[in-house]
Order: C-alpha cells, then sequence, then structure tokens
C-alpha cells in the first residue's frame, strides 16, 4: 500500500485508517434513522398508489377510507390541485404529479394518501379508497412509445406532441463519419443497460413538521441533498426558505436513490401544513421499488472505427433511453444524457460523435445516477464492451489492444474527443500491475487448454475512466445552482474543532474523513474534529452528496477552509513567538520558528490565543467559511480483470477472481476507501448478474419486493482482490479524486467481458445484462456449442 | 390481547392488537429503534433479533407469539463488561458503512459463534444469507465475524 502520511497517527490525517466514529452509536443501535424519529402528536401517512400502468382516473371514493377508525384525512390529486400541488418541477425541468389529478401513467404512481393516527389504521384506510380507473394501453418500451401512431402519455403537457421527452447529442459528426468511411475496421455492439434500482436498505421517507403559528417547517427527510432540497422545497411550496429546516438524519444507504424529491415527501408536507400536526411517511419497500428513482435502462449502439492494428480513429454512439412518465433524471441541467460523453473512455482518439433520444413510457420515473457520476456507468460500459468486441472482432488480445490505444501518461491534462479534459493517470501501469496480479498469461494458457477439454474459462477485462465531482460552475448546475460545496470550521478556545459541511454521509464515513482532512492541513487531531452535516440551519450551502462529489468538491473546501485557519494560527503564532509571520513553519502538530524548532506553539496554544491575545488588528476568533468552486472535475480510473468458469450445459457461471486495481488519487482513509470499493464491486456484480427491473406487457412491474428483484447476499458475492496506484489529481488541493461509484461503474463491463470472452471462440460477442444463465445458455446453444 | 416479552433482560407487559408486528413493539412498544424495517416480505433481514436465542426476522413475526419469549436486541449486546466482541469486531474491520443492517447482521454473527466457536468464510456466509447489506460488499462482515469469533474464543479461553 501507498504511504501517503505526513502525520503521526495521533494526529490521523490524510492516509491513516482511523476507526470510524460513526461506528459507536451504529453498533449499539443508537443511530437515528428517518423512521426513528418520534414527535408529540405525530400522525402517519399511507399512500395509495396505481394499481395499473396506464389508466384515466374518472372517479376517487374516500368514504370507506375516511370512516377507518384512526383516519383524519384522505387526500387526493383534488385537494392538492387546490393549493396549487397536484404537479411539480423535476429535476430535469420536466413536471411530475404529485397525486395524480388526470390519469396514471405508470404502475405504482401515487394516487391519494391517508394520514392517521398509526401507520396500521394509515395502511386499512389506503386499502379502502376506492379509485375509478379507465384503462388505457400500456406502453412499456421506448421503441413503442417513439413509433408512428403511438399513443400520447403526456397529454397534459402543453406543445407535447410525441412521446419524446429529449434530444442530445455532441461531438464532430462530419469528422466521426469521415473516419468511418476512411477506416479499415467498423466493430459494433448494440446492447440495453438495464433498468436496475439502487434500492438502499432503508427506503425514503419524511416527518413533516410545520408550524401554523410561527410558520417553520422543520423537514426530517432521508436527503442526499438537504441544502437543494430546501431551495427547491421553496420554490415548490411557496414557503420562505428562511423557515425551511431540512434535517436529513443517518441515512440507511443512498446510491443516488435519496437525491429527487417524491410525491411522497411533497404531500406528507402539505398534510402537515393543513392538519397542523407533524406527519410521518416511510415508504414500503414495494413502494419504493416501483417508484422511485431507477436507474439506467439505455439501449445503446456503439460503433469504434480502427486501423487493421486496432488503433481507434472514431467513435459513434447511438442510443435511446427509457424515462418513464416524466423526465426526472437528477443530473446538470446543460447534460441531457448526463455526462455519457465520457464514453472514449480511457483511449486516445480525435473523433467521437453521440446521439441519444428519450422517450416516456408507462414506467416509474427518475433516471437517478445510480452509484454513478450522471451516466457514466453507461458509458463506462460501453466503450468497454466495445473494446472486447474489437479484439474479438480483429484478432488482437483485448489487454493487448487497451495497451495500445491508451491515454499516455505524458499527455495528461488530456483534451478528450468530447471535450474533458482528463487531470492525471497512467493506465499502461495500472492494467500491467492487475494483469500481473492476476497471472493473465498463464491465464490465457489456461483458458487455451480448458477450451481443447471442453471447458468454459473466460477473462475479462475492464479499464475505465471516470469523471466525477460536478463541478465548476462554468458548466455544471442542477435547477440552475451551481454545483458549488462548502466547508465551515470553527476552533474553540482549547483547540476542539468543529466543522460544518454542505455534504452528507450516507455510509461513506464523512464524519471521520473529513475531520482527517482538517487534522492534515491544522494539525489538530481528528479525534477533537466533530463534523456537523445534513441540518440545512446548521451548516453552509451545498449541492450534497452524489455523483462521488463529497470530496472532489466538499473535501476540497474542507481543505481549503482549514488551510485558511492555519494560516491565521500562524499568524496567532508569530505573534505568541515574537517573529515575522513569514518566519513561522507550521509542522504536523505545532508552528515553530524556521531555523528553531524548540522555540514552537501548538495550534492548541494559537486557538487559546485567538480568544484570549491577538495581534493587534486581528480580528478575534478562530473560524471560517469556503465554498469551493472547483476547476474540473476529477477523473479517477481503475483496471479490473475478471476470471469466470462458465458450465456449458446449464450456462451458469461463477467468478473464480475479481482482481481490482483502482487509482483514486490520494486516499485519505485507505480501509473506507478499501470498504467502497467492496460495496461498488458488488453492486457491478449484481448488475452484471441478477439485479434488473423488467415489466410485463400490461406495465406491471416485476422485481417489487426482494424476492423477485434480485440483490446478492453474501453466498453469491464473490470475493475481491485489491490493488492500488496513486496518481494525485493535479487541482484538487489534496490531490484526491473520489471513489464511491467507481467500482459499480468500472465492474459490469469486467464481468461480462468475462462471460463474453469464455464464449468468444464460439463467435458470441453479445449477452445483454444481466448475465443470466438461460442467456448464457441460449448464447451457447444459438452459436452451435 | 395482552402479551408479556422479555425484551433484553426486561419483562415488557402490554395489550397488543394480535395484528401487531414483533418489529413495531421492539420499536414502538419498548421504544428500541436499533431493531430496522428494510421490506415487507422477510427478505432484507433487518428486522432480526434473536428469540430464545435463535435469529428471527421480527417483521414476520407477530408480537403475540413473542409472548413468553425472551427476545435479544441490539440494545441487547453490550454488557457491563463492554461491547460484545462483535459489535467491537464490526468497527474495527470496518464492517458497517451506513448501518443499517448491522443491527442485524451483528446479531446473527453473535448467534453463530455461539454455535461454531470457528466459523469458516463459507460458513459465516451461509449464516448471513438471509441478512442483505448494499454497502459493504460483505467482505469486511465476515472478516468480523471470524475476528469476533477468535476474540471470544481467546477470552472463553482466559476465563
Amino acid at each position: 500500500m501507498t504511504d501517503t502520511t505526513t502525520t503521526p497517527p495521533e494526529i490521523g490525517g490524510i492516509g491513516h485508517s482511523v476507526k470510524r466514529v460513526e461506528d459507536a452509536r451504529l453498533i449499539e443501535g443508537q443511530g437515528n434513522f428517518l423512521d426513528d424519529i418520534v414527535l408529540p402528536g405525530m400522525l402517519h401517512m399511507a399512500l395509495v398508489r396505481s394499481p395499473v400502468a396506464h389508466a384515466r382516473i374518472n372517479g376517487i371514493d374516500t368514504e370507506a377510507a375516511t370512516a377507518v377508525d384512526g383516519v383524519l384525512a384522505v387526500v387526493t390529486g383534488e385537494l392538492m390541485d387546490q393549493h396549487g400541488l397536484a404537479w411539480m418541477p423535476t429535476l430535469s425541468g420536466d413536471t411530475q404529479a404529485v397525486l395524480a389529478t388526470d390519469k396514471v401513467r405508470y404502475q405504482g404512481q401515487e394516487v391519494a394518501a391517508v394520514i392517521a393516527t398509526d401507520p396500521y389504521a394509515a395502511a386499512d384506510g389506503a386499502e379502502l379508497v376506492d379509485v375509478d380507473y379507465e384503462m388505457l394501453d400500456a406502453i412499456t418500451t421506448p421503441q413503442q412509445s417513439l413509433a408512428d401512431g403511438a399513443a400520447l402519455i403526456r397529454d397534459e403537457k402543453e406543445g407535447q406532441t410525441d412521446n419524446l421527452a429529449y434530444t442530445w447529442e455532441t461531438g464532430d459528426e462530419a469528422a466521426t463519419d469521415a473516419a468511418f468511411a476512411a477506416a479499415d475496421r467498423v466493430v459494433s455492439l448494440t446492447t440495453h443497460y438495464p433498468r436496475s434500482h439502487p434500492s438502499p436498505l432503508e427506503t425514503c421517507g419524511i416527518v413533516a413538521d410545520v408550524n401554523s403559528v410561527t410558520g417553520q417547517a422543520t423537514i426530517y427527510m432521508t436527503s442526499q441533498a438537504p441544502h437543494a432540497h430546501r431551495t427547491l422545497f421553496a420554490l415548490v411550496a411557496g414557503l420562505p426558505e428562511q423557515n425551511i429546516r431540512i434535517v436529513s438524519p443517518d441515512i440507511g444507504g443512498g446510491f443516488g436513490n435519496k437525491v429527487p424529491i417524491y410525491p411522497g415527501y411533497v404531500v406528507a408536507t402539505a398534510a402537515s401544513l393543513l392538519i397542523g400536526q407533524p406527519v410521518k411517511w416511510v415508504e414500503t419497500r414495494t413502494g419504493n421499488l416501483i417508484s422511485t428513482g431507477f436507474g439506467r435502462d439505455y439501449y445503446m449502439t456503439g460503433e469504434l472505427a480502427l486501423t487493421n492494428e486496432g488503433r481507434i480513429q472514431a467513435m459513434r454512439v447511438d442510443m435511446l433511453s427509457d424515462q418513464g412518465a416524466f423526465y426526472s433524471d437528477a443530473q446538470p441541467t446543460r447534460y441531457r444524457a448526463g455526462l455519457f460523453h465520457v464514453c472514449t473512455g480511457s483511449y486516445d482518439f480525435p473523433h467521437a460523435h453521440i446521439k441519444c433520444r428519450g422517450a416516456f413510457t408507462n414506467k416509474a420515473p427518475g433516471g437517478v445516477a445510480y452509484r454513478c457520476s450522471f451516466r457514466i456507468t453507461e458509458a463506462s460500459y460501453l466503450i468497454e464492451r466495445l473494446m472486447q468486441t474489437a479484439a474479438d472482432e480483429l484478432g488482437i488480445d483485448p489487454a493487448e489492444l487497451r495497451l495500445r490505444n491508451f491515454i499516455q501518461p505524458e499527455q495528461f491534462p488530456y483534451e478528450t474527443a468530447t471535450g474533458f479534459v482528463y487531470d492525471s493517470g497512467d493506465y499502461p501501469t495500472a492494467l500491467r500491475k492487475a494483469l500481473d496480479a492476476a497471472g493473465y498469461d498463464e491465464l490465457r494458457a489456461e483458458q487455451a487448454a480448458a477450451r481443447a477439454e471442453g471447458r468454459l474459462v473466460g477473462i475479462g477485462i475492464a479499464h475505465f475512466t471516470e469523471a466525477v465531482g460536478a463541478g465548476p460552475a462554468h458548466t455544471y448546475d442542477i435547477a440552475g445552482l451551481k454545483m458549488i460545496d462548502s466547508a465551515e470550521l470553527r476552533v474553540h478556545p482549547t483547540g476542539k474543532a468543529i466543522l460544518k459541511l454542505g455534504v452528507k454521509t450516507q455510509g461513506q464515513g464523512h464524519e471521520t474523513t473529513f475531520a482527517q482532512i482538517v487534522a492534515e492541513e491544522t494539525g489538530i487531531p481528528a479525534t477533537d474534529i466533530k463534523v456537523i452535516h445534513g441540518d440545512t440551519d446548521d451548516t453552509p450551502y451545498g449541492l450534497g452528496t452524489y455523483a462521488s462529489r463529497s470530496t472532489p468538491v466538499g473535501g476540497a473546501a474542507t481543505a481549503m477552509v482549514a488551510r485558511k485557519i492555519a494560516d491565521k494560527a500562524r499568524h496567532i503564532a508569530a505573534h505568541l513567538l515574537e517573529a515575522a509571520p513569514e518566519d513561522i513553519e507550521r509542522d504536523a502538530d505545532k508552528f515553530h520558528v524556521a531555523g528553531s524548532p524548540d522555540q514552537a506553539v501548538s495550534i492548541q496554544d494559537a486557538a487559546f490565543a485567538a480568544y484570549t491575545n491577538l495581534p493587534e488588528g486581528m480580528e478575534y476568533g478562530l473560524e471560517d467559511v469556503t465554498y469551493y468552486n472547483p476547476p474540473n472535475l476529477t477523473f479517477p480510473y481503475g483496471s479490473y480483470v475478471v476470471v469466470v468458469d462458465v458450465d456449458p450445459e446449464t450456462g451458469v457461471w461463477k467468478v473464480r477472481r475479481m482482481v481490482a486495481l483502482d487509482d483514486c488519487g490520494v486516499r485519505i482513509n485507505p480501509m473506507i476507501v478499501e470498504g467502497q470499493i467492496h460495496g461498488g464491486l458488488t453492486e457491478g456484480f449484481a448488475m452484471s448478474s441478477m439485479q434488473w427491473i423488467t415489466f410485463d406487457d400490461d406495465g406491471n412491474c416485476i422485481g417489487s419486493n426482494f424476492m423477485d428483484y434480485l440483490v446478492p447476499t453474501a453466498w453469491e458475492t464473490p470475493r475481491f482482490e485489491l490493488l492500488e496506484t496513486v496518481t494525485p489529481s493535479p487541482h484538487h488541493p489534496i490531490g484526491a479524486k473520489g471513489i464511491g461509484e467507481s467500482a459499480t461503474v468500472g465492474s459490469p463491463a469486467a464481468f461480462v467481458n468475462a462471460v463474453v470472452d469464455a464464449l468468444a471462440h464460439l463467435g458470441v460477442r453479445n449477452i445483454d445484462m444481466p448475465v443470466l444463465p438461460d442467456r448464457v445458455w441460449e448464447a451457447i446453444d444459438s452459436a452451435g456449442g | 390481547m395482552e402479551i408479556t416479552v422479555n425484551i433484553n433482560g426486561t419483562d415488557h407487559t402490554a395489550d397488543v392488537e394480535p395484528r401487531l408486528l414483533l418489529v413495531d413493539h421492539i420499536r414502538t412498544g419498548a421504544g428500541l429503534t436499533g431493531t430496522h424495517i428494510g421490506c415487507d416480505t422477510t427478505s432484507c433481514g433487518v428486522c432480526t433479533v434473536l428469540v430464545d436465542g435463535t435469529p428471527v426476522k421480527s417483521c414476520t413475526m407477530l408480537a403475540v407469539q413473542a409472548d413468553g419469549r425472551s427476545v435479544t436486541t441490539v440494545e441487547g449486546l453490550k454488557t457491563a463488561d463492554g461491547l460484545h466482541p462483535v459489535q467491537q469486531a464490526f468497527s474495527d474491520e470496518h464492517g458497517l458503512q451506513c448501518g443499517f443492517c448491522t443491527p442485524a447482521m451483528m446479531l446473527v454473527g453473535a448467534a453463530l459463534i455461539d454455535e461454531n466457536p470457528a466459523p469458516s468464510d463459507d460458513e459465516v456466509r451461509w449464516a448471513i444469507s438471509g441478512n442483505l447489506c448494499r454497502c459493504t460488499g460483505y467482505m469486511n462482515i465476515v472478516k468480523a465475524i471470524q475476528s469476533a469469533a477468535a476474540a471470544a474464543a481467546s477470552s472463553n479461553g482466559d476465563s
């Protein structure tokens, strides 16, 4: 492991595997999750969801529900409409129904809400709400949706005459077409990245407490972005922003699922406002799976133009995304398909052109970036699957093909064909190190021998480059809000500190790692720093935690504010040591006069003096705030090698080895980084092997519970072998790049490439995810194997 | 109907609806919120508690079925001597991230090492295969349970 520490363990700065401070409460059952919050007079809400995918609502009979003992009110779209809240804006500039007024557009859509004194009564009431549905045909694929004569799903939307949600393209079409026309070889791949669901084990929920006397709205909410949500609540509900306090408590996993604002939040808040009591809504698992933010659902055709030697000349992509009934992707405003244009991957070629269309269907909306920085999971999958296809078609070893095309270390900063400027990297070293660890040459020899015996062994490679940490204000905003982030640091007279963040942990360990950044920059021991986050009344503004942006943006803000504090402390130290500030140097834990290490004061001495003994003209106190506008994204990367054994009789495949090398720049806490990689690899394995949300022809969601929507248990999950290289980001204050999503982004292609590689000699070039045994068996069977 | 459930060594007597789920009785009735709810179908396991020492998913047991029985929740793992070895090991081995599945995972781990003082990797994985985790990828959970088993064995050996 690369040692990047500069502080002793008792300071616990960057590079130390400090044990997590969050653990103390969580291992004793003292976490404070949303459903643990109980307020005096709190009521409970249950949602009535549509059982059908597409139907006109002819009436809603609430009489029987209202008569249930304990039920206080039934809220319908009509009531919400009277308050101007039947519809709400989405994060992608569309509108979404809060409670359906005209028709339902997907199974699981919110139709009514029952408010009762306890959750059982609310559920009883919800059962008895009688909705008169007039059935309409469901449109369940984007291909059907965009076909001539398809029924209009968004008939309420002014100016909408078809089911097209958006179009987007980027790159140089003419130059790309010319490169393809001149190419020796063209390879193509058509594949579907299926709809998946983040499904954190804690579902979404809210406790809305609107005080009708003071106008104060305290909203406890499973939110990955509490500040942005406060602003959106102010804009949607018309509440004054200073009177809205969003508190995001301990979050039981997010993975993008807790980025959007869902109808349940809005209805519970409205109900609390109207009734004058706190209202709790905790989503059921089925509600979570069938209605909240899914990920992916992209139909992709990618092509590479190559020379006979395998040098890529250009890339062309045509895509169709299934948006569901409302276009509510969480992504930067400027980019309609997120950051998909990172699909040129780790390779040096001059031209690319990408076209994308999105279609409305009768499915749940909310294309969130599921453990992904806005569609880069799809992008990374496409290029890495294309590399496998090209290797198989051209007869070049897939590792060799990558090595021939890599951006070289000396080319950084490197501008891609689609305009990203990659910050740093050494791809050949990373891939070679991963291949060596896997024993690549021996594996290829074993594969050849196995094939001779009729056994199927596959070796899959993926070398991904992510674009994370959105982002620079000149380019990145969500709903107009620039994607900056913040940190506020207060050092108290005894030298103990409080750090307040605009970002919000959902398990990543911010309370530990962000304290380590301050420890590194100031010398205050990490254990003396309390990290506060998630409460908008008590933290500076930020856009939240998703898209691996906490460390690249919030972590940078933390380093910068800590540097401001350290600099003021240095001036105070100069005063205490009766020296000039420019003669003061900082060690890991103290300030000393240059050339006289014994003439020293500690950061704690300086902190005490900040409140007791200051140089003339200096403002008292030792606190500051930084709003960080990153100059660029960061570009973590990795090389993954997967070895699988495929049973030719059943199509069942098993992961024999999974070697994962990640380069996320400087690692703040190696233990936590490795934990993030383990989790990400597991989700990548999940998507490649079992995890998908499907629908029948009537739009019924198959995958509405954990018996039908399969997520891996410990029994199926492979063991992982982790490796690292450390290439710091040159523009990030501490050289860190972000790691939370790398493994989910990079690993699906490695798993699928491994299975395809096992069958490549039979002529198999693609199996869509999830690579279920029956799909593998069919691929073998149709190849005549 | 009136029931008495011993939770973490204390008898809780209450008049409950027959349909009340044990998990709701624990969380709302006894106010012990370390036991979580993650699905409606006995699938995710975050509601797991020990009933007379055996792991049970408390969303699929009625409170009335627990009448006269002993329930251990995460709040009952720690003793006067300090943290249970499994609690310490989960923190030491980074066996938790968001912490939502953690109470259940630790209880299953504690029950396993009661029966099997030195479980193999596969034995741990099989034991926790009724409990989902979305954050950790399980590797450090397995490590934590094995390390807790070793710690428990060594402290039993000492005594």
